[in-house]
């Protein structure tokens, strides 16, 4: 694939994890149709790529992403086709990707930003980070999917607050209600968290993404068709290389050494 | 006609099924003329087949079958379509007697979902997609899909799916009873073989007779029906199989059908 033929984002692989730039800094990484369109083709080639096993998403300089770019007026006259077309299918994107998506929040994620983050499987956010799902300060309703995933992790009168417009989340207040993974000083963010990137991409990668789809799943399933799917793919990652390679590694009482399949 | 195989066939006389495989991939596995063909003679073959009690029809990860063959029916005339009378080689799936399961990855569109739902019951892979979407093309269903669809999912989903063209997910399907389970992609084959071979540990007359017994449901009022279902559980106690299997019971043991 072509790095450079990305406008709006980076794309770069390093030790078996891609990391995917947000990267209009001047309009704190708004999103625009073709960083849209470039998020999902990135999130593609990250999910086929078999050398890539974990998957980083930030933003470039001061923010995560401040949501869909207002300059220019109301972006975006078709809401319901551009959420349906264009928003929805990048945030099933990383929902499906069958690898660990890290969010490194650096900054403001707000509007449709907070639901980029919340799409992803674990949040590290810089000490100065801000949620803030500012939709309704201009007469929208929260989309993308933050609706579901802000009433799941806070509750449904906390959710109520933030989204009606209340004050925005801190970095502390998120990790507090279980949205952050972890809170690291911001100058100590990526290393933070290139270095959990690189731990999940030395990981059974099958397991992680099987993990991921029962995860996925648990949050509609009722109990039989969860023990049911889980019994399933426990069928699948019970072949795989890196189970018979952790098995054997624990017998021998050494560090196992995974392959991804 | 050239000399493609397009069906595979493996029998598993240990378990006594048999899957036949869709082998038509560039086409996804689109249902011509000759794939139909082939299909009913590996499946009449099976039928005759004593060693083999049950059936698995799959297509590959892609697609179970796509459609029909679009590109064959293009400049086809009415009276092309009516000599050629490919649509009458269905009937043949209709008259297998032996239960046949459809193991279904993929793409199931058209005549692929007409084929499934011509079969005794569908196990769907997650990534799954059903639907009969002829109406964009500016035809209809022609193989059973607006009368099959519509006893199976009931009137209004019916019409939304042949007026819009629009397919619907395993999980849908499986909620609108079109499919009997939905497992994850990589296992559909290998469940549908392990529930044919469940399937296949029955008395073979007793299961051919379910299914005739099922499939009138379909035909039959209710009270003829009633009366037609009966009088085949009375046939059936003219079996050794009746006696091995009762017998089995109050012993607390396996029973040994022997389809006789």
């Amino acid at each position: 694939m072509a790095e450079s033929s990305y406008q709006s984002i980076r794309y770069e692989v390093a030790d078996a994890v891609a990391t995917i730039t947000l990267d209009r800094p001047e309009s704190l990484n708004a999103l625009n149709s073709a960083m849209r369109g470039e998020l999902r083709a990135g999130l593609k080639v990250a999910a086929r790529d078999d050398a890539v096993r974990a998957v980083v998403l930030t933003g470039a300089g001061r923010g995560f992403c401040s949501g869909a770019d207002l300059r220019g007026g109301s972006p975006e006259r078709e809401f319901r086709r551009v959420l349906t077309d264009e928003y929805n299918p990048l945030m099933r994107a990383i929902r499906d990707l069958p690898k660990p998506v890290i969010a490194a929040v650096n900054g403001v994620a707000a509007g449709a930003g907070v639901s980029l983050a919340l799409a992803c499987d674990l949040i590290f956010a810089g000490e100065e980070a801000r949620f803030i799902p500012a939709f309704v300060r201009i007469g929208l309703v929260p989309d993308s999917g933050s609706t579901r995933t802000l009433v799941r992790t806070l509750g449904r009168h906390r959710a109520a607050e933030l989204i009606f417009g209340g004050n925005p989340l801190s970095a502390a207040e998120a990790h507090a209600a279980g949205l952050v993974a972890r809170v690291v000083p911001a100058d100590q963010l990526m290393d933070a968290v290139q270095a959990e990137a690189r731990r999940l991409a030395a990981a059974p990668t099958k397991a992680i993404g099987y993990a991921k789809r029962l995860i996925n799943h648990a949050e509609d399933a009722s109990l039989d068709e969860s023990l049911s799917l889980e019994a399933g793919l426990q069928e699948l990652a019970g072949r795989t290389d890196d189970h018979a390679e952790g098995v054997a590694a624990f017998a021998e009482k050494r560090e196992p050494r995974f392959v991804g399949h | 006609m050239s000399d493609d195989v397009f069906i595979l066939v493996e029998r598993d006389e240990a378990r006594r099924v048999a899957l036949l495989r869709l082998n038509r991939p560039k086409q996804l596995n689109a249902l011509n003329a000759q794939v139909m063909d082939q299909l009913c003679e590996a499946l009449e073959a099976l039928d005759a087949d004593d060693a083999i009690r049950c059936l698995v029809v799959t297509g590959n990860e892609r697609a179970f079958a796509a459609g029909a063959d679009i590109g064959e029916m293009a400049v086809a005339s009415p009276i092309d379509m009516l000599r050629g009378n490919r649509i009458a080689q269905w009937d043949r799936v209709r008259r297998i007697s032996k239960p046949v399961i459809a193991a279904v990855n993929g793409w199931c569109l058209g005549g692929g979902c007409e084929l499934a739902m011509a079969l005794d019951l569908i196990v769907a892979g997650e990534g799954a997609r059903f639907g009969q979407p002829e109406i964009n093309i500016g035809v209809i269903p022609g193989a059973g899909g607006t009368q099959r669809l519509t006893r199976a999912i009931g009137k209004s989903r019916a019409m939304e799916m042949v007026l819009t063209g629009e397919p619907v997910d395993a999980a849908e399907a499986l909620r609108l009873g079109l499919v009997a389970r939905v497992v994850p992609d990589e296992l559909v084959v290998e469940d549908a073989l392990a529930l044919a071979a469940k399937i296949a540990t029955k008395s073979p007359l007793a299961l051919r007779l379910a299914k005739e017994s099922v499939n009138a449901a379909y035909e039959l009022a209710l009270t003829d029906g009633l009366a037609h279902e009966r009088k085949l559980f009375y046939l059936l106690f003219a079996s050794d199989d009746q006696k091995e299997g009762m017998a089995a019971f109050l012993e607390k043991r396996a029973p040994d059908f022997k389809g006789r």
